[in-house]
């Protein structure tokens, strides 16, 4: 008795889908790695290799940044609008592209040099992402349609725009700072630092002022947040701005990491693994209450999982088979009717309980 | 009238989670009588009515209906239609986007050889059946084109097409004005005549007295008594739904009316919004309470909200303390020191998933702004203060707001509002669907907040509590203001000024 | 209020869907004419090229048909891209590795949507997922799915039947519309099966929405699930049954496009439910259900043709031109929908 309960605790924990989840995770390689005779803890170690850290949980780590970036965004934005952001994959290529075709300058494909400062074009990708985020926003807030509606223009229109940025061809821009986002720092992998400070600084705005409440306020219930003087419009729209903000940085670190401007590819499917981390986070995709922790550790498993998969050899291509399944999987146990079958059936057992008690 | 059963609800008990919502409640309808089943809010009213039409399951308990052997057990409204039960409910529950011809029959189309619809039969039966109940209306027509009152006889004109021999109205004057009822009312008088048992439920006594033969008092999940209409006055039926007497309201009333010299805290001049309120002039004074009176529709709650900027002013000039100023959006009346209780507590009331504490804390984060967050032991000192003094009834400052009953969520967002120690409160029918209790407590709350020199718009259906409260009545009719009422209102007095035929 | 008082206070209202659809079949006579005062040197003008663009969008056709009956519910299905891209594959895999027979496999196909639709209409319907999280799930499993079946691109060439259908060439009687090319040579206009498939989808779908007790609780559920389910339809089943048609006609519309194309790659029809969806609304299906019909998704499948091919036809513009003006198109629509509601709020207080 004593035991189910202390179960049913940190079952009904929230962080404890993410966290469970990463542990099988790691099992699952624990077992591979046994299987195939490695060390027990082959996946845990880190090395020095050629004065950088190495080892599978940095690649993770590594792998992982873009998604985590992704996901600060997309969980604003679940809460905040109750449904989800699908452009930040299509963002996160067009700010790359932007970046590159304006250190390329327009219609070179392949320069070692750039044609304006550095800053210019990352500036510039940045920029674009956030009038993404403002364009998403603004037909999601002020002209009330659905988000995922309203994100699917970008979500097609993105990526061809960023073609026509390129040419159609892939921008390569060959020059060492260009690396530096995608690169190392010191002994660590630039993207981790980079998505530590987009967490930390999210987490310090979400502790030091009221963008919480304001957002899970208006996820809630918009009208009354409006009445009792929040301005629920803006605070959507912000949702948005930041979601496509943190899909900018996202794009150029993907593309700085492969210093090209990969239109096609980059940040592709990246938005379902965005919305599963938001979800494998123990966050409900119908909007409200969120927790941002969560869904960092929820867009870190699903790096593992991606990585995991590789391991076990399936390609890029096909991982999205096993994830969109955990997805449903997830969105099943969260939903209304699984939930009240739970429900029922524990009111059931204290019912029982009750009738027992009576007969005793 | 023949005296004969057609149904029978014999110790119907239902248990929700933590919950008794029915325990052991018999119920019977006749042949051929409309039947008021009352109750205050959480009596089991609208819980009984679920487990008849197949909503919910009842725990224990027996259905019969006239004409079948076996008990009925209802898994769905549908299967509940079959047996002969139909529910007619406050919100008009047909499709917009259908015509009325369609919504007359959906889910039952006559159909021809095929197995495809024949638009031909649907069409003559449907006229057929609008001119047997005496309403004109074009059945090709889009539903959405037609007034909430036609919508609604539109779903009864179903309801009897389906030969039900129960039809249940769940609340469904609640959104029609007078006219509208009248013309309800002659059509449930109309089918009653035809035979068919008709359970309402409504919370507007005069109704019930008006039309009703028989009434069935619930409270707390407990049957308390079956009356005919004639052996229960008023009085008695109120004290049958409390279960107390409710002589304590009378306590209330206000002293004499307040001084007219004091300071006008907000007067409006012209202000309208387009298609909802015309044109009005509207003087508050500190420490007044001034109550909106009118019909639902009659442009009350509009004008409020037009005052605070829910909905934007389009023409003419506010001034609070003889300033002139600008409001574009709820936050910037607040910054003048205002705040609202809207009238759709759950729609743009409460904020169900936050905390007790956050919803009471919400209006003075809306203050201070985004940037500049309340500290937490501010904040539980702040929600502690006011489950205090307002009396909420809550397991802990940190329970979910949708966990409270209706009265206690209603008192968590004057607690909000109270929180930002507003100088000018509009309280939108703060008291509608709570429980007379809590209701008498707001109306002693709005007293005692006028006396510390607030001044208080009021708004309520019911003209006993508006005059009850209020120093100074505006008169509202069709979107506009036509008057103010003074010193010696009566019930009589207000009636008249609210039908019209004369200016005030 | 006596009785005229109530037929007056209930004035007939503007039909906004039916503007929306006017505005569409104006837009594509627009679109096309202009196409061929411009265009009328390369030729836009035979009745070919209009023929060319209902063959190449034969498959779009079916999708959108089946997309507007799931958006008519008030939901999406997003997989439907995918999905066709994986029908190809397994068709053109099925084929050339597996040496599976057409017939079979187009059977095969048929089932492997209906059983697709059946499992996102049980997670939409049954357990009350949002339906874009359930489709976007199905969208990654099926362009997955695609790459486990191969990565490579296969081209159908061994099995003759299926070659003979995808070649079978329908002329117009009469020569109707018949032009002599620059060799002198005389061109009767031509259509092919997929054409056929595709018409009579359409004018299945018409029937079934509007003459069907399926096609009209579809229209119900959208008007208002709470109401519908009142009345007594069977909400849940309704809008799985309208996943499961999604997904079949798009078992149908992959048929189609693999006739057209006669090979399966990894990115086959990407980005096709931005078309299906933004044939749907350009043709005054409304996004949040209820409102809507196949007849203008048809006019919205030839205005992103149309637009397709003007981009081909001029010959010099990058392929992701058309993708983009479609974009701007959905977007323009939807903004015209949202406005239309609010109008139509406005006008009710």
């Amino acid at each position: 008795m004593k035991i189910k309960r202390a179960i049913k605790k940190i079952t009904g924990m929230q962080m404890f889908l993410p966290i469970a989840s990463m542990l099988l995770v790691m099992a699952v390689n624990i077992i591979y790695d046994v299987s195939n005779g490695n060390a027990v803890f082959n996946f845990f170690t880190i090395s020095l290799r050629n004065g950088v850290l190495f080892g599978r949980i940095i690649d993770i780590l590594n792998r992982g940044s873009e998604v985590a970036i992704l996901a600060i965004g997309m969980t604003l934005v679940v809460s905040a609008a109750a449904g989800a952001d699908i452009s930040v994959g299509s963002v996160m290529s067009l700010a790359g592209g932007m970046c590159c075709m304006l250190l390329a300058g327009f219609g070179n494909a392949n320069v070692s040099q750039y044609a304006v400062p550095l800053w210019v074009g990352l500036v510039a990708g940045l920029a674009i992402a956030c009038l993404c985020g403002a364009f998403n926003g603004y037909l999601v807030s002020y002209l009330n349609i659905q988000p995922m509606v309203a994100t699917l223009i970008l979500f097609s229109a993105g990526r061809a725009i960023g073609l026509l940025l390129c040419n159609s061809t892939i921008v390569y821009v060959r020059v060492p700072s260009f690396q530096f986002l995608g690169g190392y720092f010191w002994m660590l992998p630039t993207p981790i630092i980079i998505a530590a400070a987009c967490v930390l600084v999210m987490s310090l705005i979400l502790k030091h002022t009221a963008l919480g409440m304001y957002i899970q306020s208006v996820g809630i219930n918009k009208n009354a947040a409006r009445i009792a003087g929040f301005k629920s419009r803006r605070i959507i729209f912000t949702a948005f701005v930041i979601s496509g903000l943190c899909a900018g940085i996202a794009g150029l670190v993907a593309t700085s990491r492969i210093y090209s401007a990969d239109t096609n590819n980059i940040g592709l499917n990246m938005e379902l693994d965005a919305i599963l981390a938001v979800a494998l986070g123990g966050n409900s995709l119908g909007g409200g209450k969120f927790r941002l922790a969560g869904s960092i550790v929820g867009a870190y498993t699903i790096q593992a999982i991606t990585t995991t998969l590789y391991a076990l050899g399936i390609s890029s291509a096909q991982a999205p088979v096993f994830k969109a399944v955990i997805v449903i999987l997830i969105v099943t146990i969260q939903s209304p009717a699984v939930t009240a079958y739970f429900e029922r059936r524990a009111v059931a057992k204290a019912l029982r309980a009750n009738k027992e008690a009576m007969r005793v | 009238m023949e005296d004969r059963v057609v149904l029978t609800m014999r110790g119907i008990t239902m248990t929700f989670p933590g919950v008794l919502a029915l325990d052991g409640v018999d119920f019977t309808l006749r042949k051929g009588e409309i039947h008021a089943l009352m109750g205050e809010n959480g009596a089991g009213k609208s819980t009984l009515i679920k487990c008849l039409t197949g909503v919910y399951q009842c725990d224990s308990g027996e259905i019969h209906v006239d004409g079948m052997e076996e008990p009925v057990q209802n898994h769905s409204t549908l299967e509940a239609q079959r047996n002969g039960i139909s529910t007619v409910y406050q919100e008009v529950n047909l499709c917009p986007n259908l015509s009325v011809m369609e919504n007359l029959f959906v889910g039952r189309e006559p159909v021809t050889k095929a197995g495809t619809i024949d638009r031909r039969v649907m069409l003559k039966r449907a006229q057929q059946l609008m001119e047997d109940l005496g309403l004109s209306i074009d059945v090709q027509q889009t539903l959405e084109n037609y007034s909430l009152a036609l919508q609604q006889m539109i779903a009864i004109a179903r309801a009897v097409d389906m030969e039900c021999k129960i039809l249940i109205l769940d609340e469904p004057t609640s959104s029609l004005d007078d006219s509208e009822v009248a013309k309800l009312f002659s059509l449930m008088r109309k089918l009653r005549d035809q035979g068919v048992g008709i359970v309402f439920v409504t919370h507007f006594l005069e109704q019930v007295y008006e039309v009703c033969d028989r009434i069935t008092v619930l409270r707390n999940g407990l049957l308390v008594g079956e009356y005919p209409l004639s052996e229960l006055p008023r009085v008695n039926l109120i004290a049958a739904m409390m279960g107390k007497d409710i002589d304590d309201l009378k306590e209330i009333k206000p002293e004499s009316c307040q001084n007219n010299c004091a300071e006008p805290l907000i007067s409006a001049e012209g202000l309208s919004h387009v298609n909802k309120i015309k044109p009005f002039d509207l003087q508050i004074r500190q420490g007044e309470v001034i109550g909106l009176t009118g019909l639902l529709g009659s442009g009350r709650s509009e004008l409020a909200r037009t005052i605070y900027g829910a909905d934007k002013a389009q023409t003419g000039t506010l001034k609070v303390k003889d300033k002139k100023v600008h409001i574009n959006h709820p936050i910037d009346a607040m910054r003048l020191g205002m705040g609202m209780l809207p009238d759709d507590r759950k729609a743009e009331g409460v904020i169900a998933d936050l905390t007790v504490r956050e919803n009471i804390v919400l209006g003075i984060q809306a203050l201070r702004g985004i940037m500049n967050l309340l500290p937490m032991k501010e904040q539980c000192e702040i929600a502690d203060r006011f489950i205090e003094l307002l009396q909420i009834k809550t397991p802990s400052r940190e329970t979910l707001v949708k966990q409270l009953s209706g009265g206690n969520q209603q008192k968590v967002i004057i607690a909000r509002w109270l929180a930002t120690n507003p100088d000018f409160l509009i309280l939108d029918e703060p008291t509608r669907g709570i429980d007379i209790g809590t209701k008498t407590e707001i109306q002693k709350l709005i007293i005692r907040l006028a006396d510390e020199g607030k001044g208080i718009l009021f708004i309520s259906s019911e003209i006993d509590e508006m005059l009850r409260t209020c120093n100074r009545l505006a008169v509202l009719r069709d979107g506009e203001k036509v008057g103010e009422l003074q010193g010696d209102m009566t019930q009589e007095r207000v009636m008249h000024a609210i039908a019209g035929g004369e200016n005030v | 209020m006596n009785r005229k008082a109530i037929v007056q206070r209930s004035r007939r209202g503007m039909n906004n869907s039916n503007i929306l659809l006017m505005i569409t079949i104006g837009l594509f006579i627009v679109m096309y004419t202009a196409g061929s005062i411009v265009y009328a040197d390369k030729g836009f003008d035979h009745l070919q090229t209009f023929l060319n663009i209902l063959i190449n969008n034969a498959g779009l056709i079916c999708v959108a048909c089946g997309m507007t009956c799931v958006l008519l519910t008030g939901g999406i299905d997003i997989s439907v891209g995918a999905l066709i891209g994986m029908v190809c594959m397994f068709m053109a895999v099925g084929i050339e590795f597996w040496g599976l027979s057409s017939p079979v496999l187009m059977i095969l196909i048929l089932l492997i949507g209906i059983t697709f639709g059946l499992v996102q209409g049980l997670c939409v319907g049954y357990l009350n997922i949002q339906p874009f999280i359930v489709t976007m799930a199905g969208m990654f499993f099926a362009r997955g799915m695609t790459a486990v079946i191969s990565t490579q691109q296969v081209t159908i060439k061994s099995d003759e039947f299926f070659v003979m259908l995808a070649n079978l060439k329908f002329f117009i009687p009469f020569e109707i519309g018949a032009y002599v090319n620059s060799k002198g040579r005389l061109m009767v206009p031509f259509f092919r099966l997929p054409v056929i498939i595709a018409l009579c989808v359409l004018v299945a779908v018409f029937l079934i929405l509007r003459y069907t007790r399926f096609g009209r609780s579809l229209y119900a559920v959208g008007g208002n699930q709470q109401s519908a389910a009142l009345m007594g339809l069977d909400v849940k089943k309704t809008r799985m049954k309208a996943y499961m048609l999604s997904s079949f006609l798009c078992a149908i519309g992959g048929i189609c496009y693999v006739l057209n194309t006669m090979a399966g790659t990894a990115s086959q029809a990407a980005g096709l439910e931005m078309d299906a969806i933004s044939s749907a609304v350009i043709g005054g299906t409304l996004l949040t259900g209820g409102v809507g019909n196949v007849i203008g998704s048809f006019f919205g499948v030839l205005i992103n043709g149309t637009i397709s091919s003007l981009v081909k036809t001029h010959g010099k513009l990058i392929s992701s031109w058309s993708n983009v003006v479609t974009a701007i198109l959905l977007c323009v629509f939807i903004v015209l929908q949202a406005v239309f509601t609010k109008l139509k709020e406005n006008r009710k207080r």
